[in-house]
Formats: C-alpha cells, sequence, structure tokens
C-alpha cells in the first residue's frame, strides 16, 4: 500500500466518526520515490484546507524528519521506525518522539515489510485513541474484492501498531480521534471525483480524455461507471481527437464533455473554436498544473486563465466557470452541461491541480437543478433551419436521426440550414446571432456571491480553489473581530460585471489573492470593471496558498489602514 | 427511401470542370439509393479540402469539421447514436498528413464508420502542394526541387494496422466505385477506401490516363480479400494499383464491444434523474 492510499484511508477513517477533513497531497513527477506528503487536517467543524504545523507526522525516513522539523510543535508526535531512522541526525528541535518498529511489526503479519504504511496508520489511530474497529472496517472496504488473505494481514498490521503505539506511548498525545455524535454520513472526494459525479447526474453519456496529471483521475473514475451509469470512455489518441470525438458526440445529441491540463487544452484549441461557429454543446475541463510548457506538472497554479479565456480563434461566445470547492465543482458541472445546451456554445470548467487532487469531506451531493436541453428538437416540420435567425441568438436544435432536420454543421460560415456562404449580409446575419447568445447568457448569470459581512473594512477576490484558504483565514479575522468579506468569481467569462462592479465599488480597500505570477483575473477584473487593486497576494511555486498567508497578508493591510486613518 | 435527385441540396457542385470529386460524389448518392437508405440516418462527415465542399451538395446530415479530424468526428457520433451510417469524406492531406494518427487510431478501433479518402496526390485548394502520397521527385509550389520522402502506402498501412475493410477505387470508374461504397457501408467496422483521383487543375502527372495506365482490377487476377499475406503484397506494389477490396474480415466493431449497455443507441437514454446515490456512497 502507497502512501496515497494510507492517507485516503487516514481521511476516511476520520470522516467515519463524523470528523470532517481536507488533505494536500504533494508528490514529483515519478512513479516511485521522490518526497511524497499526504496531509492531513480533520476536525469537527469544517476544514477547507490544509494549515501550517503538524500535530502526528509519520516519517517513513529520515528525510521527512529533516524536511518538516520546524512544522513541529512542542506537543507533536514522531512517528518512526527507531531501526532506521534517527531524528538527532536531523537537527529536530520539538515534539516527541514516537518510535515503532513498523517493519518488524509488518513482518509478524505477512512475513514482509511491505506493510509498514498500515503498521504506521494503526499506531497513529493507536495514539489518538480511534475506534479501531472502524479502522477495520475501512481496511476491509478499501481492499474489497482482493484475496481475503490481505484483508486479515492488514488487519493484523494494522491491529501490531495500534497496540504497540497504545502501550508505549498511551496518554501521550494530545489530540484524540473520537467519533461525533449525531454526524451526518459524509464523503471524502477530490474535486476531480465531484466532477465526475456532477456530470454523471448532469446526464453525461460520452467522455474522452487523452491522461494528463492533473486531470486524469476524472478519466479513472468516468471509465469505472461506465456500466453503472451507461456511458461511453474514449481513452482517445490524442487531446484533438479527444476534443472532435466529443463535439462529434454532442452533435449527434449526447451529453459530451472532454477534460485535460494546459498543453492538452492546447491541442483542443481549434476544435473548442469549432464547436463555437457549429454550435456544437461540449463542456471541457481545464485541470490546471504548474506551467509554461511542462512546468511542475504534479504542482498547482491558476496560470492558464487567461489561456482558458482566449483559446480558440475568431469571435464567439464561451463560457468559463471556475469552481473553488468540491460542492461547486459538482453543481457547476451540472450547471455546465445545461449551459452548453441551452446556449449551443462550448463550457469550460477550469479548476487546478490543488482543487482537483486534494480531498475534502462533504454530505451527499444534492442537486439544485435538473437537466434541461434547452431547444433540443426530436420532432420538427419540413421548413426547419437549424441556424434560424432568432431574437436570442439561439435556434433550435435538431439531431441526426430526426426526419426533416437536416443540417449542415459548418465550420464555414453558413446560412440558417448551414450551408456555406461568404455572402456579405449571410456573414454579419449569422455572426451576429451568435454573438447575441452572450448577451442572453450574461442576463441569466447568478450574481456574483460574497461571503462575510456585506460591510467590511477589507475585501477580499479571488477564484478557483483559493476558496478554501480565504474562508480559513476569513474565520480567524471573524473571530479576532475584523470586518472581511470575500468575492468568489465563479462565472468568469462571460462575467457579471455590474454585480462585480457593485461589490469593488462598495469595498474599502480591495485585496486580490491568486495562485499565478502576473495577475491575470487582476487584470481580467480591470478590464472588466475597470476597477484597480490596491493590495494583492500572489503565489506562483506550485504551492497552494495556507490560510495563514492570507491572514498575515489581510492583517497588515487592516493594521496599516488604521494607523494611515 | 430516397432517390437521387433528392440527394441534392439546390447547390451546384463548386469543383473544377474534370475534377475527379464529381465522379465520387455521384457514386456515392448512387450507392445510398441503391442501399435504400433514408436521408435523416446518414451522416456524411467531411474534412477541409476541395472534397469538404460536399457536405453541402448531399442531402443528408452532414458536418464539415476541420482539416485533419473529420475521423474521430465521425466516431463521437457513432458512439453517440449507432444507429446512423456514417461515412467520413476526407482527402489525402487531411487523412494522411494532419490526420494520420486518427487513421491508424480508426482502424485499430475498427470503428464502424465509412472512410472515404480523395487520394489526388496533391494539395488543391491550397493551389497545389506535395500532399503525403504525392511521389517522390514530384515537384511542386511547397517541393520546387521534387518531394523528397517517400509518399505514405495508405493501403500497405491499413493492412498493417488490421484494416478490416480495407479497398481502392477510381474516380473514374462509377460502376466499381459504387459497389466498393456500398460494401464499405454494409461493413460492419472501419471501411477504409482509397479512391484514386485526377486534379485536372494542379496535378499534371496523375491524371486520369496515368491512374489508367497504372492500375488493375484484383478481380480480373482472383484476388481473394480473405488473404491478409496477399493482400499485403499487393498494397506494397506502387507500380501496379489494385483497384477493389484488398481485405475484408469480421471482427466486433468498437461501439459493439463498449462496456456501457447498447442495447439501443445512447442518445435515446433517458438522462433525467440520473440516481448517482451508489457512485457517492463509493466516496464514504
Amino acid at each position: 500500500m502507497g502512501i496515497m492510499q494510507a492517507g485516503l484511508m487516514f481521511s476516511k477513517c476520520c470522516t467515519r466518526i463524523g470528523l470532517q477533513i481536507f488533505d494536500y497531497i504533494e508528490y514529483p513527477s515519478l512513479i516511485r520515490g521522490g518526497h511524497n506528503t499526504y496531509q492531513i487536517r480533520a476536525e469537527e467543524q469544517e476544514v477547507r484546507s490544509q494549515i501550517y504545523g503538524v500535530d502526528v507526522l509519520i516519517a517513513l525516513d529520515e528525510a521527512t524528519i529533516d524536511i518538516h522539523k520546524d512544522e513541529l510543535n512542542d506537543d507533536s508526535l514522531i512517528i518512526y521506525d527507531g531501526k532506521t531512522v534517527d531524528p538527532a541526525r536531523t537537527g529536530m528541535h520539538s515534539g516527541k518522539r514516537c518510535p515503532v518498529p513498523l517493519k518488524e511489526l509488518a513482518a509478524k503479519a505477512d512475513g514482509s515489510e511491505l506493510m509498514q504504511n498500515t503498521v504506521a496508520l494503526g499506531a497513529a489511530f493507536g495514539l489518538m485513541d480511534y475506534p479501531f474497529a472502524v479502522f477495520e472496517g475501512v481496511i476491509t472496504d478499501t481492499f474489497k474484492g482482493k484475496k481475503a488473505a490481505i484483508i486479515k494481514e492488514n488487519i493484523k498490521a494494522a491491529r501490531e501498531g495500534y497496540v504497540y503505539a497504545q502501550e508505549h506511548y498511551g496518554g501521550d498525545c494530545c489530540h484524540r480521534l473520537s467519533p461525533v455524535e449525531g454526524a451526518p454520513k459524509r464523503m471524502v472526494l477530490t474535486g476531480n471525483e465531484a466532477i465526475a459525479l456532477g456530470a454523471v447526474k448532469g446526464g453525461l453519456k460520452f467522455y474522452a480524455a487523452y491522461p494528463m496529471t492533473p486531470s486524469s483521475s476524472i478519466l479513472h473514475t468516468l471509465a469505472l461507471w461506465q456500466e453503472r451509469h451507461d456511458i461511453v470512455v474514449k481513452h482517445a489518441e490524442d487531446e484533438i481527437s479527444v476534443a472532435n470525438m466529443t463535439v462529434g458526440a454532442g452533435f449527434a445529441g449526447v451529453r459530451a464533455m472532454c477534460a485535460t491540463s494546459g498543453g492538452g487544452y492546447a491541442l483542443m484549441g481549434e476544435t473548442i473554436s469549432l464547436a463555437g461557429m457549429t454550435e456544437t454543446p461540449v463542456v471541457f475541463v481545464e485541470v490546471q498544473r504548474g506551467g509554461p510548457g511542462t512546468g511542475v506538472p504534479t504542482f498547482t497554479e491558476q496560470a492558464y486563465l487567461r489561456f482558458v479565456m482566449h483559446a480558440g480563434h475568431g469571435d464567439f461566445p464561451k463560457i468559463v466557470l471556475a469552481p473553488g470547492d468540491v460542492e461547486d465543482a459538482f453543481h457547476l458541472t451540472m450547471d455546465a452541461l445545461n449551459m452548453a445546451e441551452r446556449y449551443q456554445t462550448p463550457v469550460v470548467i477550469i479548476s487546478d491541480k490543488y482543487l482537483g487532487e486534494s480531498h475534502k469531506s462533504a454530505p451527499f451531493f444534492e442537486a439544485r437543478t435538473g437537466v434541461e436541453r434547452g431547444k433540443l428538437c426530436r420532432h420538427v416540420e419540413p421548413d426547419f433551419q437549424r441556424y434560424a435567425l432568432t431574437d436570442d441568438g439561439v435556434s433550435p436544435r435538431s439531431i441526426p436521426g430526426v426526419k426533416d432536420g437536416l443540417f449542415v454543421a459548418n465550420s464555414d460560415e453558413h446560412d440558417g440550414l448551414g450551408f456555406s456562404t461568404e455572402e456579405i449580409g449571410q456573414r454579419n446575419a449569422m455572426h451576429e446571432k451568435r454573438m447575441r447568445k452572450l448577451d442572453l447568457i450574461r442576463a441569466e448569470l447568478p450574481a456574483p456571491v460574497l461571503h462575510g459581512p456585506e460591510e467590511a473594512d477589507l475585501t477580499i477576490v479571488s477564484w478557483g480553489s483559493t476558496k478554501g484558504p480565504i474562508l480559513e483565514a476569513m474565520n480567524w479575522l471573524a473571530k479576532e473581530g475584523q470586518a472581511v468579506n470575500f468575492l468568489q468569481l465563479t462565472h468568469v467569462q462571460p462575467m457579471h460585471v455590474e454585480g462585480v462592479s457593485a461589490i469593488l465599488g462598495k469595498a474599502k480597500r480591495l485585496l486580490m489573492v491568486e495562485t499565478n505570477i502576473s495577475g491575470q483575473m487582476q487584470g481580467v477584473i480591470r478590464e472588466q470593471t475597470g476597477h484597480t487593486f490596491d493590495d494583492w497576494l500572489r503565489r506562483y511555486d506550485g504551492r497552494p496558498f495556507y490560510p495563514e498567508q492570507v491572514y498575515e497578508k489581510a492583517k497588515s493591510i487592516l493594521e496599516q489602514r488604521r494607523q494611515t486613518r | 427511401m430516397i432517390d437521387k435527385a433528392a440527394l441534392d441540396t439546390g447547390f451546384k457542385p463548386n469543383w473544377c470542370p474534370g475534377c475527379g470529386n464529381f465522379g465520387i460524389w455521384l457514386a456515392l448518392k448512387q450507392a445510398l439509393v441503391e442501399l435504400d437508405l433514408t436521408h435523416e440516418e446518414v451522416v456524411v462527415v467531411c474534412g477541409i479540402g476541395c472534397h469538404g465542399h460536399m457536405c453541402n451538395f448531399v442531402k443528408a446530415y452532414t458536418f464539415e469539421g476541420l482539416h485533419g479530424r473529420p475521423i474521430p468526428v465521425a466516431e463521437g457520433i457513432k458512439l453517440a447514436n449507432n444507429g446512423l451510417k456514417v461515412i467520413v469524406v476526407a482527402g489525402d492531406g487531411d487523412t494522411f498528413g494532419e490526420g494520420m494518427n486518427h487513421f491508424l487510431s480508426g482502424i485499430r478501433g475498427n470503428h464502424d464508420v465509412t472512410l472515404l479518402v480523395h487520394d489526388n496526390r496533391i494539395y488543391a485548394l491550397t493551389t497545389g502542394q506535395a500532399s503525403p502520397t504525392s511521389q517522390k521527385g514530384y515537384k511542386s509550389k511547397s517541393t520546387p526541387t521534387g518531394v523528397i520522402e517517400v509518399p505514405v502506402n495508405p493501403l500497405a498501412l491499413a493492412v498493417a494496422q488490421g484494416g478490416s475493410f480495407v479497398a481502392r477505387g477510381f474516380s473514374a470508374d462509377p460502376k466499381q466505385l459504387v459497389a466498393l461504397i456500398k460494401a464499405g457501408i454494409r461493413h460492419r467496422g472501419f471501411s477504409f477506401i482509397d479512391v484514386m483521383q485526377n486534379c485536372a487543375t494542379f496535378n499534371k502527372l496523375n491524371t486520369v490516363t496515368w491512374f489508367k495506365e497504372h492500375s488493375y482490377k484484383l478481380e480480373d487476377e482472383k484476388h481473394d480479400p480473405s488473404d491478409r499475406m496477399r493482400a499485403m503484397e499487393r498494397a506494397l506494389d506502387s507500380e501496379r494499383l489494385g483497384t477493389g477490396i484488398f481485405y475484408q474480415d469480421k471482427r466486433e466493431a468498437y461501439d459493439e464491444d463498449v462496456p456501457a449497455e447498447h442495447g439501443k443507441p445512447f442518445v435515446d437514454h433517458d438522462i433525467e434523474n440520473v440516481n448517482i446515490t451508489e457512485s457517492m456512497e463509493q466516496f464514504t
């Protein structure tokens, strides 16, 4: 069992007893080795991001202690195998040492050292008095379908670690993992998995992808559900094929989606434009990683925003939605599928590695919308015109198989039936018809969401996965009586300009937070609303914001403000 | 039931006089008539090139996409609705230049589409550059001193890659071409028909006469389309160009093998009220 699986089991164990978690995973672009971390934060209330500081550190090698020693406090506990790891060599300056013979105990379970991660998890749970029976249940569920011996040996290994820790360090830990009475049943899932769930609930029938970190787990999740949900999942030969197959499926009348990251999205650019021209409903998912080039492929960044907004040659309406957490990811994916059909134009969901691969606990999702198919017609009159000029720009849409609904889905400029034309009047009429849809989309956009009090001394503005760390920081600030609110942009393009302008116009001071070096959204907001920012916080080293960073920045701005008043 | 006149859209082809596209266009329409298909169950997906204009001249559902990309569009259509007959009309630049990856992958997957390549060995719409099937040494606007590469061998590639229906037709032999298109559409799987075609305006080498002098009918030599090795041998012959079915066999089409339920086309599935409870349970 690798640390990804071990970490997920820990998250699930916490959630099963009613705690809430957020976990953050760091790994290099390697299959084995390198420094991998799986950081889990569990509390009784909702947890929205990781924070600095480690209470219990499981160190499978000495380097782990060396790298993380400054995150430890006096009460931190460090679980390690005393046979191979010597904390003294690392200059560790705080925390209590809890050596556990991980390899030896693992060997007791199955004769090999392979299950030392299971032993370590058992030891951690032993330290924190976690109910062992629940852990047994999670092990059983995790290895469901595998040989019974594997389950038995893992449970044995877990118990060895659990008992050893209780016997040697019982009562040493000031943290308890105790069941929360009356807590609802919750899931533990990533943004990518939430997108997969939203897509299925939204009636997805066709999904194509070419593997690319950090979007691949959408492919893996949906591939496993092909039979259960009756969907076609196609791992195609390249991203160009992915995009064109998706457009073909959308044209044929099923709900179709594909996902990739920046490089793959670059290959899809021409097809996005094709979807705009043929008015074919399709949903693209862009899970950002650190660019440019191959960049830092297993780390996070929000630097593809401008690219996603502008990719696709020519003018056509394109919708860009930015979920901030797993709940947003689920609902906005359902919305994206509806919007693609309602407006007959490509919709892009922009996420990133931090949202896409971090787990969060969440109650079971309840859809807030149904499946709305817009002007899709399964029966039409003989004089039907697929690209009829309409007031709102959206034309009735037939699909192959519909009698009398014939048309050309034409990449060339075309007339009402789709036949190619270069005539001035027809070109203008059709171009203007397509662009009229933008007015309709704008008119139907939900008002922007403002978190926190209406009146505030500081307004934070951001988009996407920074939502978690910002909301955490706001909680801390609120407890100190600081009035801070937060405008989270989910509908990036087109933007609800009036709503956003109203909020920005009222703000006393503005702080922009985003994980890129050039302030891409900051520029977009200035372009759209004319508003500029007094302060900004940017991170572009591939790591997500920690709430502490947002908190410190907000505090310093509020301090300055008081001094200059 | 459609008759040939009903397949006209009211738009007249804009190809040059003497263009091989006319022969392919007429053969396609004749094949659709003889197969007794309805307008609405036929989808023709075109690439970009002179041939691509055909989407305006066949009364069916048609899709004119991007240069090089008609094959994946067709595959997406077929997967969404396998009740349709999906025909790809593409060029040699489309298929063997920009879209070679899709050509090979389509064959591998045995997607149930019929690919008609207008192989005139030239880029015509862009006014006469060498194409992937132009012969070595061929002089064109982009290769004034002659093509350095050897040409792509589409037939041999298709046979090698596991093509389940590999054929070659000729735009000036409509009778044979109609029969090939019909057999291709009837074939459940990826049917590839490479059509030798002249370009009256830009290709002064590979003329109708040239093709006639360099080709022979496979059936005249009693070729057995189930003999894969012999098919490969004939496909590798670039001096004598065989026409007819090189190779045909039976294997499951891609849409027949997808794990999801395919009792009825996906486009007819009910997508209201999808129950995701079991899938959410998986995350607990």
